[in-house]
């Protein structure tokens, strides 16, 4: 047990400091002078040379790395270019929005996938079925900067029923969440079904009934039961296209979190809080599949023992 | 039985668009100020932009955008990523450690997110564009090839190639290759589809394709501001990438049922 857990923790500490590595790096990309593209050619000399000591482009590779890695550690992740406001201070506003809306859109998902899921795979082949997996099938094709735009047209702008765009209230949360949970609840519902298909055919399930149990019942205690596990596995993995697909959703909505931060400062080319958008959604992402990885390892012993299922 | 072959007409005639695209298109940044904003009709068959530009004419040309990007990038990543996936399975040791964690490490990166960042930092145009999905691709296959030679690896057919004394290079060309090719088609189908909403994701978000070139993605931006008066412009674009995305889903669905050998085994005791 305590070996799962430490080869789990040591496994994702590797990979933080990839991530960490990478996105340090990513300044290095820039075509040119990095300094020259962010203040543009006809900037001063001297506002070049500071900006340059500051960034700690003055140093050698290796240097400006280390610095980059201790400077995460103390949770210092430089200062904007632009509101020279520190880049952990404008991430923190952001924060409770983004984290809002990837909980919100993952509530949506479940509402919409969960029952349809489970009608697909009990009434297998009907019309349920026909429906949930075209649905699904449609849900996967839709990219979330379409669905967006046609969701205010229909809901804001012809019904009036919802706000167009900003965080003001409880209802300008609908479809950014909806817009955003959609593909989620189409792999959701596909994974449910398939997952429930495959547990219906096992012999305890046909034991249950044959003992006479009522279909709800040989449903929640015994199908659904060990139907979750692979769905819990997509959540963890599906988590990272939920929080990649959260920057174009807020930026369409013009949602205030991380994601339209993120854009904005590329287009500002405020790569300081590029980097920290960046780093931020990464290692959230790493953290969720690390925990997701240990619950499941708990939850059954077969993983720790890499029987795996 | 017709809507089974709907999804290969609609890539047909993607392709169609894409191939005879400098012919169809002629005229996509031609500027009629008279149509402004005009609807579907007979001017123009789906009507005309802000700038009076017709709607067909740059669905066309951003058919044959999305047609170069997606293949671009899924040909170079599919061969760059098996050819990774197929060193590291073959040769372990630190070699396979050393890129199992650099697939790790790129798969950290959640959707689209990095290509956003890449895109971002290095400047919009269609060569920085086609680099950042061909860094975000490759990882995928990569992982795939990776796995399904490790299990290969140790059948009988490839023991027997050893003990003939066959070189490595026939080995996994002739041996590995042909059996690794049909999960890889299936991923590399559904890697289409899944560029073709990428490259029109970061053309939305103003990073790929630069005006007055057309991409569905631009084009459903510059629509959203004019919703209320002329829907057509976000809906038309998005019509026609969904149908493409949706076919190429399908299709791959399809294929990694015709390809699952397994699958199509217990279908015939059934």
């Amino acid at each position: 047990m305590i070996d799962f857990l430490i080869s789990r923790l040591i496994s994702a500490m590797l990979v933080i400091v990839g991530v960490v590595c990478l996105v340090f790096l990513l300044i290095h990309l820039i075509p040119g002078d990095p300094v020259d593209v962010m203040l543009g050619e006809s900037a001063q000399l001297v506002d070049r040379e500071s900006l340059r000591r500051a960034l700690g482009l003055d140093q050698p590779l290796s240097i400006q790395l280390i610095q980059y890695l201790s400077g995460v550690l103390r949770l210092d992740l430089g200062y904007s270019l632009h509101s020279e406001r520190s880049v952990v201070s404008l991430l923190a506003e952001r924060i409770p929005a983004t984290l809002q809306l990837a909980f919100a859109a993952m509530l949506c998902a479940f509402l919409i996938a969960l029952p349809m899921g489970i009608l697909a795979a009990f009434k297998r082949g009907g019309v349920w079925d026909w429906g949930a997996m075209s649905f699904s099938a449609l849900g996967i094709s839709i990219p979330n900067f379409w669905l967006g735009p046609i969701l205010i047209l229909l809901f804001s702008l012809w019904l009036g029923w919802t706000p167009v765009s900003g965080r003001q209230s409880v209802s300008s949360l609908v479809l950014p969440a909806v817009t955003l949970g959609t593909g989620f609840a189409a792999i959701l519902a596909r994974m449910i079904r398939s997952s429930l298909l495959e547990v219906l055919g096992e012999d305890y399930v046909r034991t249950a009934r044959a003992k006479g149990l009522d279909e709800p019942r040989v449903m929640w205690r015994h199908a659904m039961r060990n139907a979750w596990l692979p769905v819990v596995t997509l959540i963890g993995l599906q988590m990272g296209a939920l929080l990649g697909g959260a920057v174009v959703t807020e930026v369409v909505f013009d949602w205030p979190g991380i994601g339209s931060l993120m854009i904005d400062a590329i287009h500002k080319r405020d790569y300081p809080v590029v980097q920290g958008c960046v780093l931020f959604v990464s290692l959230t992402y790493v953290l969720i599949n690390t925990l997701t990885d240990i619950v499941y390892g708990l939850v059954d012993p077969r993983i720790q023992h890499g029987g795996g299922v | 039985m017709i809507w089974r072959w709907l999804p290969v007409c609609v890539l047909l005639l993607w392709a169609m668009a894409a191939f005879f695209g400098d012919v169809l298109s002629t005229g996509a940044n031609r500027i009629d100020l008279e149509h402004i904003l005009t609807g579907p009709g007979q001017a123009g068959l789906l009507g005309f932009d802000d700038l009076g530009r017709p709607v067909m004419q740059r669905l066309l040309a951003g058919a044959q955008t999305s047609f170069a990007v997606a293949f671009g990038v899924v040909s170079i990543s599919l061969v760059l990523g098996t050819a990774i996936g197929l060193l590291a399975a073959y040769q372990g040791g630190w070699l396979d450690l050393f890129i199992v964690r650099l697939i790790d490490i790129f798969l950290a990166f959640p959707g689209i997110l990095l290509a956003i960042a890449l895109a971002g930092v290095m400047g919009p145009g269609l060569d920085n564009l086609i680099i950042a999905l061909t860094v975000v691709g490759w990882v995928g296959y990569a992982r795939l090839a990776r796995g399904q030679v490790l299990s290969l690896r140790e059948r009988d057919h490839v023991t027997a190639a050893i003990a003939l004394g066959s070189s490595r290079w026939f080995i996994i060309t002739r041996h590995m290759l042909p059996l690794v090719a049909a999960p890889l088609i299936v991923e590399a189908t559904f890697g289409i589809a899944g560029m073709v909403i990428a490259e029109a994701g970061l053309s939305f978000l103003g990073l790929g394709i630069q005006p007055p070139d057309a991409s569905w993605g631009s084009m459903i931006r510059d629509g959203t501001t004019y919703m209320l008066v002329a829907p057509h412009l976000v809906l038309a674009p998005g019509l026609v990438m969904m149908l493409v995305v949706l076919s190429l889903n399908l299709l791959g669905d399809r294929l990694r049922d015709r390809l699952d050998i397994r699958l199509a085994t217990e279908q015939r005791k059934s």
